[in-house]
């Protein structure tokens, strides 16, 4: 929202330091996001006589022209409008001007011949966005004078202001004015009210039919228009305001707009005069101003010609074209409305057609603002009609149910509790009254309240705490003080969060960096992954289709970023990443959890291997490895599930080379996924200590041969049962494949220390081991390799 | 008897003399090893003669010849030593050059160039955040990435419909009702939900990722993070929120940072602010937007606004990263780039 400080000024008087007014705003909450300074005056640029002008044989383009900038002394400059004639006045720039692009004119010439200067157009001087040629004032203009004094322009400031939604008044520079006022504890200016003869003209209706729609709907007849330009003041402030002007009625209509937050239209009154605000008829057409032919909603709500019916205008967004004023209107029927906020964005969003006006009806608009509005229109139209006048009285119509603005009941306790702020009633009173809230002690109850009366302009203040809001803003936030609270609880981790920082520092210590994909993947890419695509959740409105689907698995985007480093010709690429999964439940929500996934490129099985166990002994967690499980996606012979009964906690392996080739990735890459869900939220007991063994241990070594088809950890199993208690470590040291071991069949080599609790072993303690570990090993397949 | 212990004598002198002869020239400590063995070993030539001892009927010859043979034994294993401690020397020196490595080369060497994992910069921002707010006496929560309506909006006093709700760009599920659940475009959420299942008092921060429909760029992306506070106890007030902001700032930042609130606008808190933090070189940063929480949210959240009184703040965290370790372009932080990743430890 842009508010320019002259027409500020014109509410309060609210000073000229822009800096000043700028951080007062800030204060206010109507945060300033740029300051911009508009029509300073050019120096140099002068008004000038055309004496004559002459086209150049060699110079097609541009045009000689001799003028006369009131001092008689004639000036030639080269020009490359063509837009002037004799005895125009025309703005001439003469040597030494610096223009507002920058530019310096100095004496330049074309064929040798010097131009003494430059004639400017209106873009050039910062006047407009006429571009069509050189700007040429009225015959009677004054040589040799600014053209912005001639224009009545001004030096102005514009602040554009962003501003919250719960400040529909400062869609108006009034409300901005008000809050500045009352910052500054300066009284608001009266309004300079042309005092508008009355007159006769043609007796206006209005039928509200859809009262829950429209709050309020007025009519003024005025007569005395004649369709003419604006004065300069109001075209240079519509500019600056970022409005074209059209002509002085539709000019003064979007004026009263900006300065008052009031959307209004002017039908020619001969067109329409009786009003109807009904919803539109399903596939109803109105022609809009902009020249649109809208297809209507039968929400959309419409203002229509009571006389036949027909819609002149799509309620609270844009007038229709058809009842348009023209050059020959005479007299016109102005509109000020109330519209219900919320249809009035539904219908602006569903054609598409947000306006000054919709913007401002769907954040609320002052129902009572009727007679102001009606004023300031008149005023503005005076200075080009002399002669307007009103016929009659407004017809002012109102919704049966018309919301009133809200009565409070203020507890200065509140303020308090809230604030931590105690005030006086005095000092509450000063600051609502001061933004025109109507204040009453409450003297009924022993607590000390005030009756506060919102005003028509603010239907965002509904309850208590509004008000402290709007206290709070004008007694200052700075001035409110500072403390911290002390806190009731004791600030810490929760068991999972610790396990998780436990886990991030193992997988640092692993030498895997942390990647973060996008949880969004395309259609296809956890099939591309050999995963089920069956359950997952699909985003309605996506950004991109690429970006469509919720990950059930971490996988496939870590997957894509392994291909993309490859393909940058990383040399390690190992990865992890701990996000959430979305798969589909049952519930609306998904069955959202928390999972692990780590990846090393040109690493097989073993580098997972060597991960699980460094991260399982880290957070004291076990699995089952089941190689009879294959998990989706995974090497079929190099992978297992983690799982604990028919719980899976994650997988182990190597990526399937099938889905390798489909992600274009040519290296092994290893794989642990691990639901952290489940295994961060167990609490590890703590460990209780043994007594240390000082008896002497001793090791034996066995090597068995054992076929692929069964496990090292079946063996070591078996090894560890018949040991029994004696056992104290068991660690398999050597596997061997080759000369002297079957091709289906590998060595495995156990290394196990035994010691006695109690006791010294003996070395037929130790052969007897050695014996029941070698008949046991035996039971499953293992022959002791001699 | 004389000319006995005079003949003794004389071959004690020169057992000395061939031993100490024989220890000065020993080669290696295996060699003078040899030699003390030769003479002082238990069949050694020194051991001979003190056999010879008993044969001495005098007793002051006998006492005499012992004392001799005793300060022979003296000289003999001071003279062993010595030459020890000189080959000990000389082999302690060769086998010192013989070890000789080069410690850059093994620092260069692959196995010793393998480095630590690197934590993404969101997470090590987040673990930071983290560790201050926990400093200041707050507990952490999280919940759900994928949120219903109510807890994202509604419960957040955005009632369907309400124009506030189109101040974030929500990425919707494909769901029925359509518009029923949503990523959440806010980690407020968490709030209703620690409400709801925390009994009062709460001192709570939640980091977490939000999603927004937002076309990526350098300083916007669709996925990103956010952290959120929530204060709820008995006379918490507004200086309580700003006090809080300020504790933070110096913690953070450092103190000689200082914070500032300014009024702003949020459906969920009443009065709201947006916060900024003024750097030592007196520029500032806006942050977030905080707030004491609106009552309607309160009573969503199953607490008696009459009775309990809080504020909430958040922020993004990305942001805040990008800023710390100069990150021209956001994307770049969620390229998952190993040589990006690689240079933050």
């Amino acid at each position: 929202m842009k508010v320019l400080l002259s027409i500020l000024r014109e509410y309060a008087d609210v000073g000229d330091d822009q800096d000043v007014i700028a951080a007062a705003l800030n204060t206010l909450g109507l945060a300033v996001e740029s300051i911009e300074v508009v029509g300073t005056p050019v120096d140099g640029v002068v008004t000038a006589r055309v004496l004559r002008t002459q086209k150049h044989p060699e110079a097609d383009r541009v045009t000689r022209v001799w003028v006369d900038s009131g001092d008689g002394i004639e000036k030639h400059v080269w020009c490359g409008a063509t837009n002037m004639k004799e005895n125009d006045i025309v703005a001439l720039a003469t040597i030494g001007t610096t223009m507002p692009d920058g530019r310096d004119i100095a004496r330049r010439g074309i064929l040798g011949i010097d131009s003494e200067g430059m004639l400017c157009s209106a873009i050039e001087l910062g006047l407009g966005d006429d571009t069509s040629g050189i700007m040429i004032f009225a015959p009677d203009t004054q040589l040799g004078l600014s053209p912005f004094a001639i224009l009545e322009i001004e030096r102005d400031v514009l602040f554009d202001l962003d501003l919250t939604r719960n400040r529909p008044d400062c869609w108006g520079h009034l409300g901005v004015a008000r809050d500045l006022a009352a910052h500054f504890q300066i009284p608001m200016r009266k309004a300079n009210t042309f005092a508008a003869g009355k007159s006769v003209g043609p007796s206006a209706s209005v039928d509200i039919v859809r009262d829950d729609r429209c709050a309020m709907f007025s009519v003024q007849v005025i007569s005395g228009i004649k369709v003419a330009p604006s004065p300069n003041w109001v075209v240079s402030r519509l500019h600056a305001l970022g409005m074209r002007s059209i002509n002085n009625v539709v000019d003064a209509s979007n004026l009263v707009m900006l300065e008052l937050n009031q959307p209004n239209h002017a039908y020619d009154a001969d067109v329409v005069n009786s009003f109807r605000i009904r919803c539109a008829h399903e596939k109803e057409t109105i022609v809009t101003l902009d020249g649109v032919t809208r297809i209507l909603h039968a929400d959309d709500l419409l203002i229509c010609n009571a006389a036949d019916d027909s819609a002149v205008g799509l309620a609270g967004v844009m007038g229709g074209q058809e009842s348009e004023i023209t050059d020959s209107t005479t007299v016109l029927a102005l509109e000020i409305a109330a519209f219900v906020a919320d249809p009035i964005r539904f219908t602006a969003n569903r054609h598409g057609l947000r306006s000054e006006a919709s913007a401002r009806f769907e954040r609320g608009v002052d129902p009572e603002g009727v007679r102001g509005a009606i004023d300031r229109f008149v005023t503005i139209l005076s200075h080009t009609c002399p002669l307007v006048s009103l016929c009659g009285e407004p017809v002012v119509a109102r919704a049966s149910n018309q919301a009133n603005p809200a009565a409070i009941e203020l507890r200065l306790s509140e303020i308090e509790r809230v604030l931590s702020v105690r005030l006086d009633s005095s000092s509450a009173i000063q600051i609502l009254s001061g933004i025109g809230f109507n204040c009453v002690v409450n003297t009924g109850n022993r607590a000390e309240t005030i009756n506060v009366q919102v005003p028509s302009w603010r239907p965002d203040c509904t309850i208590e705490v509004d008000l402290i809001e709007e206290i709070a803003r004008h007694y200052g936030y700075e001035k409110i003080g500072k403390r911290v609270p002390k806190s009731a609880v004791h600030g810490r981790l929760s068991v999972f969060q610790q396990r998780r920082r436990q886990l991030r520092r193992v997988l640092l210590g692993l030498g895997l960096d942390e990647a973060m994909p996008s949880p969004f993947l395309a259609p296809g890419d956890l099939a591309l992954a050999g995963l089920n695509e069956s359950n997952v959740l699909v985003i309605a409105n996506p950004l991109v289709t690429e970006e469509s689907v919720l990950r059930t698995s971490l996988r496939p985007g870590l997957l894509n970023a392994i291909r993309y480093n490859l393909s940058h010709r990383a040399q390690r690429i190992a990865l992890w990443e701990i996000g959430h999964v979305y798969p589909r439940g049952s519930q609306a929500l998904p069955d959202e959890a928390e999972m692990l996934c780590v990846l090393v490129a040109h690493a097989d099985v073993s580098e997972a291997a060597k991960q699980w166990n460094m991260i399982a002994d880290s957070l004291g967690i076990g699995a089952n490895i089941e190689q009879s499980r294959v998990p989706d996606g995974l090497h079929p012979t190099r992978s297992a599930t983690l799982s604990r009964g028919k719980t899976v906690l994650g997988v182990i392996g190597e990526i399937d080379p099938g889905v390798l080739a489909a992600f274009g990735i040519d290296c092994r890459v290893s794989c642990l996924e691990i639901n952290l869900s489940t295994v961060l939220a167990e609490m590890a007991q703590p460990a209780q200590a043994k007594d240390l063994n000082r008896f002497p241990s001793s090791d034996i070594d066995l090597s068995f041969v054992l076929e692929d088809s069964s496990t090292a950890l079946s063996l070591q199993r078996a090894l560890r049962q018949a040991a029994g208690s004696q056992l104290v470590s068991i660690e398999l040291f050597d596997v061997y494949r080759g000369t002297g071991v079957d091709a289906s069949a590998r060595s495995l080599t156990f290394r196990l220390r035994l010691q006695m609790p109690a006791d010294t072993l003996t070395e037929s303690d130790i052969a007897g081991i050695r014996d029941k570990c070698i008949g046991a090993a035996l039971k499953i397949g293992a022959v002791l390799r001699s | 008897m004389a000319s006995d212990t005079s003949s003794s004598s004389a071959a004690l002198s020169a057992v000395v003399a061939g031993a100490l002869a024989a220890m000065k020239s020993a080669p290696t400590t295996d060699a003078l090893k040899a030699a003390l063995a030769q003479a002082l070993g238990k069949k050694g030539e020194l051991s001979i003669l003190k056999a010879s001892l008993g044969k001495i009927t005098d007793a002051d010859e006998r006492r005499e010849f012992g004392q001799l043979i005793n300060s022979a034994t003296e000289a003999i294993t001071a003279a062993s030593n010595e030459r020890r401690s000189e080959l000990e020397n000389v082999e302690r020196d060769a086998q010192i050059g013989r070890e000789r490595l080069d410690i850059t080369e093994l620092l260069l060497a692959p196995s010793a160039t393998q480095r630590q994992g690197r934590m993404h910069l969101v997470t090590q921002s987040t673990e930071r955040l983290e560790d201050v707010f926990i400093g200041l006496g707050f507990q952490i929560a999280e919940g759900p990435e994928v949120e219903s309506d109510f807890y994202n909006f509604e419960a957040l006093n955005m009632p369907p419909s309400h124009p506030a709700r189109s101040m974030w760009d929500t990425l919707f599920i494909d769901a029925d009702p359509q518009g029923s659940v949503v990523l959440r475009t806010h980690t407020s959420p968490v709030q209703i939900r620690i409400m709801q299942e925390w009994p009062p008092p709460i001192y709570a921060i939640m980091p977490g990722r939000v999603f927004r429909r937002d076309t990526p760029d350098a300083t916007h992306m669709p996925v990103f993070h956010q952290i959120e506070g929530l204060v709820i106890d008995k006379n918490i007030t507004f200086a309580d929120l700003a006090g809080t902001i300020e504790a933070f700032t110096q913690a953070f930042f450092g103190s000689d940072f200082t914070s500032r609130l300014r009024p702003s606008y949020f459906p969920f808190t009443e009065p709201s602010a947006e916060f900024d933090i003024r750097r030592p070189d007196g520029t500032w940063i806006e942050l977030g937007g905080c707030g004491m929480v609106h009552p309607s949210v309160l009573q969503a959240g199953g607490l008696d606004p009459q009775e309990w009184s809080g504020f909430a703040f958040g922020f993004g965290i990305d942001r805040m990263a990008k800023e710390r370790h100069g990150v021209g372009d956001l994307r770049d932080m969620y390229s998952n780039d190993v040589r990006f990743l690689g240079q933050f430890t």
